[in-house]
């Protein structure tokens, strides 16, 4: 799988031409606490799904560029460390560090390698079960940086884990580059719920690059949400189901303005017999370009597979590239896919407006409707800035 | 409350409606009988303004207002209602919220689902994977909630189980207002395939539509009988019949 091509201006860059128009993070390291965050970057944080002061947290950690601001967590059961003292404490993580994804995969990974800011370790002990979200927070605060951080999850056997992390940049930053690097291990019956909102700023390159591993029975469901313009997203990540039963569901639902370039999806590999996954996007284009990648892998009988991908463009130059691929390696496996994209149907307006509703406000229903992931434990204020950015969408139209 | 003169509709080039005259007086149920294909919903989905029917000649006047070229919202704002037979699925959106969205009462979801027993319908997404059943109970909740004067339902039987069926029939009642016999001032145009709904749903006046065109009008119930004994084309003889005396 190639990614789309990187872009600065109208001129296409190799990886390694766009890691160096960016200073590293390190050369600017940001506050020393989040007690120097500013009233318009706190309410920006919150929009991003990340609320410093709230009471219905386990956790936080908040990495500013290169400096880790909080990271301090209320629960015994949950170890949360800056990813540099987990290497100290863990004799470099041998088990978890660059298991799931290689560091020579592309010239992003060996930055990471080479150049790490630093991210988040996180592990739930066995049979933990905590109730409220981890936050985490990932942040540039100053221009033309780039941050590379690792992010480390481990969800020990029987656990429950629910992490929120936000990604963002400071409101009034217009260029940056974010590469992060995730290893989720999800084992032995532990359910793992990621939610991830990007709040990026226009001129902001994305580079994530995601593994992770399910053992048998257990879950890992994650939701990935961007709603503003960004300049460049690449994500496509990859889950191995490696014990029997196991689960990996990704929702992802995006809003790409004109400018706008996202490349996301997930991809699938399911081994071992009754695993089941599930890859749906919902994306919108109104003006930008989306390609909504699925990849499935059936490997073993008696699993179970699903690929959707829902596209609208609601502009009149906006694209949207689905690219559902299924790849069964053996008999007896249950994979589809479900794709479309085009306009709102006239049918579901009209059917709207029949019973009294404008044309502008069966739009909206329908809009709302389409953007609505149903995320547990998200906050209010999200969802309200869900609802301000499908009214905007109309405007556009 | 509704008048129809002499209405000629074309569907993607095709003459559907040739020439329909109908009258439905305020607080009285209209039964609309004929076969597949006849154009009884060509003529629902006209009088509602729906996009792909053209009307070519005549008028449509609701409440004495001439709302032939109306756009589709506003007919529903004067008080006009339709139920579908097969409404689109609108992913994400929760019954609940339609409902909040056509009713000035807050909380009406609530209280409609009370009534006619169904909360755990309410959070459903608006007919994804809703059995046939289930469709007409969302669209007739969906009409409590915007509460038309003029109700117009196709086929509101078909795809019912017994069970449901007195449910639907309940609502349906309760939206032409037939507990308040004297006080009624809803109208309603009900399509009707089998006829099943004339043993729960009394209606005033029934028609008959044939390859476009009225043929009979008179009691529901006679109208009714007369087609399961003899059948469509009975009807269509019957007003040639009439035709040539006239002659």
């Amino acid at each position: 799988m190639r990614y789309s091509e990187n872009h600065i201006g109208n001129k296409n860059v190799s990886d390694e031409e766009l890691l160096k128009t960016f200073s590293p993070a390190s050369e600017s390291k940001g506050p020393k606490d989040t007690g120097e965050f500013e009233e318009e970057e706190l309410e920006r944080l919150k929009q991003t799904g990340i609320d410093l002061t709230h009471p219905n947290r386990t956790g936080t950690f908040v990495q500013t560029n290169h400096t880790v601001q909080r990271c301090d967590c209320e629960s015994s059961g949950i170890e949360l460390l800056p990813v540099t003292a987990a290497l100290k404490k863990y004799d470099g993580l041998k088990e978890y560090w660059w298991r799931l994804i290689s560091a020579e995969k592309d010239s992003f990974t060996r930055e990471a390698d080479q150049e790490l800011d630093n991210g988040y370790f996180i592990r739930a002990l066995p049979g933990e079960k905590v109730i409220y979200p981890l936050q985490t927070c990932l942040y540039i605060r100053d221009e033309n940086l780039a941050q590379r951080v690792h992010n480390i999850v481990i969800a020990e056997e029987g656990s429950e884990l629910n992490i929120i992390t936000g990604c963002s940049t400071h409101p009034h930053l217009r260029s940056g580059l974010h590469i992060g690097i995730s290893e989720f291990y999800v084992k032995k019956g532990a359910k793992l719920t990621f939610t991830m909102i990007h709040n990026w700023g226009e001129n902001v390159y994305v580079r994530p690059r995601t593994g992770i591993r399910v053992e048998e029975e257990g879950v890992f469901l994650s939701n990935y949400i961007s709603l503003k313009g960004v300049k460049s997203v690449q994500t496509l990540p990859t889950a191995t189901l490696t014990g029997p039963n196991a689960v990996a569901r990704f929702n992802s639902v995006i809003v790409a303005p004109e400018g706008s370039d996202i490349d996301i999806g997930a991809e699938v590999i399911l081994e071992a017999p009754g695993t089941r996954s599930e890859v749906v996007s919902r994306t919108i284009s109104t003006g930008g370009r989306v390609v909504a990648r699925g990849h499935l892998i059936g490997l073993a009988p008696d699993i179970k597979a699903h690929l959707e991908c829902q596209g609208l463009i609601l502009a009149e130059h906006g694209v949207i590239h689905a690219i559902p691929e299924l790849e069964a390696h053996v008999a007896g496996v249950d994979m589809s896919h479900e794709a479309a994209v085009g306009r709102i149907a006239q049918e579901e307006i009209e059917y709207l407006m029949a019973r009294g509703l404008d044309e502008e406000e069966a739009t909206s229903t329908i809009v709302r409707g389409f953007l609505d992931v149903r995320i547990n434990g998200l906050p209010p204020e999200l969802n309200e800035e869900l609802q301000e950015v499908v009214e905007e969408c109309h405007k556009g139209m | 409350m509704l008048k129809i003169e002499d209405l000629w509709v074309e569907v993607q080039g095709r003459d559907i409606l040739k020439g329909i005259n109908l009258k439905i007086g305020t607080g009285e149920t209209h039964c609309l009988f004929g076969k597949n294909g006849s154009g009884k919903t060509t003529l629902l989905m006209t009088l509602m303004g729906f996009s792909g029917y053209r009307v070519k000649h005549g008028h449509i006047l609701f409440k004495g207002e001439d709302i032939t070229y109306l756009p589709i919202n506003e007919r529903a704002r004067r008080g006009l209602g339709v139920a579908f037979q097969r409404p689109p699925t609108l992913r994400g959106v929760q019954l609940k919220n339609l409902l909040a969205l056509y009713s000035k009462e807050t909380d009406i979801g609530s209280r409609l689902a009370l009534a006619y027993n169904f909360e755990d319908f309410l959070e459903r997404q608006v007919n994804l994977g809703f059995s046939g059943g289930e469709i007409k109970k969302s669209e007739l909740l969906q009409l409590l909630a915007q509460s038309p004067d003029l109700l117009l339902l196709d086929e509101p039987e078909s795809g019912v189980d017994v069970e449901n069926l007195d449910v639907i029939c309940q609502m349906i009642r309760k939206l032409l207002q037939k507990d308040i016999p004297a006080k009624r001032r809803k109208s309603g145009l009900i399509i009707t395939h089998t006829g099943l709904i004339l043993n729960y749903v009394n209606a005033d006046r029934g028609h008959v539509m044939l390859n476009g065109q009225i043929y009979c009008h008179g009691n529901p119930l006679d109208i009714f009988e007369r087609i399961k004994n003899y059948g469509y084309e009975e009807c269509a003889k019957c007003r040639l019949f009439e035709q040539s005396l006239k002659i």
